[in-house]
């Protein structure tokens, strides 16, 4: 029983890191795709006023 | 992202997903148990995976540098960019699952053996990448230095692959010249963890890569607004 901790341990440090990585880069994408909206807004408000 | 992009990686993820379930299965079912270890061994088929994602991630970074400064397009520096941070994500879980497989089989956590030193040294030099590219604002001068390191860096993969065969080690030697040294189902699972894995990096790295292209997408609204 003792040993099947450290497998659990083994397949956790895993499956946290892999979900680590996937978060960070989905929190990344819609942050970048929020300023991107934003941006295209006020480029073309930009345009219309010039 | 275009239709096109959209549905690679659609097919990646879902590929990944099932492969992983059946992964799993082959792992904690389908395999026997090993005789001297028991189910501890079982982390032996993720751990050998990721090491080898790592190593091969390590080699994506290598052609994409070279490609980099031979054509010199920016595609290239993200395609390494990215390759390098889904490999060091990798080589973390090569060497954390290793040292915890070391607390069982030899009653440490760590060890200064040759492959568990040169694993250490490869996933320093990758981090250092990562480092050396935040350091350096200029983008042409930044991935020209990280496409140097990128190179000279893989040197360190064919040593951290061989040290168990060119030095005195306490690592198990699992692909020796005359094959595997494995059981068949041990070795069916193996493989398929392998190329489960290899299809989850690929998953990661078209997501990661895509994430860079909305970051120069970014640059070039705030360039356009004159920002």
């Amino acid at each position: 029983m003792g040993n099947l901790v450290y497998l659990f341990a083994a397949y956790a440090v895993f499956w946290a890191l892999t979900f680590a990585f996937v978060l960070r880069i989905a929190r990344r994408q819609k942050g970048l795709q929020r300023e991107i909206e934003s941006l295209k807004r006020t480029l073309i408000r930009k345009l219309v006023d010039s | 992202m275009n239709a096109k992009n959209h549905r690679l990686s659609d097919f990646l993820t879902w590929a990944s997903a099932i492969a992983m379930i059946v992964a799993l299965y082959l792992v904690f079912v389908y395999a026997p148990t090993e005789r001297t270890m028991g189910d501890m061994q079982r982390i032996f088929y993720f751990h050998v995976s990721t090491a080898w994602v790592g190593f091969f991630a390590f080699f994506v970074t290598l052609v994409a540098s070279i490609a980099y400064l031979w054509k010199g397009t920016r595609r290239w520096d993200i395609v390494a960019l990215s390759s390098v941070e889904v490999g060091v994500t990798f080589m973390t879980m090569a060497i954390i699952s290793g040292s915890i497989w070391a607390k069982v089989a030899w009653n440490v956590w760590w060890t200064w053996d040759p492959r568990l030193t040169t694993s250490t040294i490869l996933w320093l030099i990758y981090v250092s990448y990562l480092m050396l590219r935040n350091a350096i604002d200029e983008e042409g001068r930044r991935a020209r230095f990280a496409a140097v390191h990128g190179i000279v860096g893989f040197v360190s993969v064919p040593i951290t692959f061989m040290a168990i065969r060119w030095w005195r080690t306490i690592h198990p030697v699992i692909l020796e010249s005359e094959g595997f040294s494995l059981a068949t189902p041990m070795l069916i699972t193996l493989l398929f963890c392998i190329a489960t894995f290899t299809l989850l990096y690929f998953t990661l790295l078209v997501y990661r890569v895509r994430l860079e292209q909305l970051t120069d997408e970014v640059e070039q609204l705030k360039h356009k607004l004159g920002r």
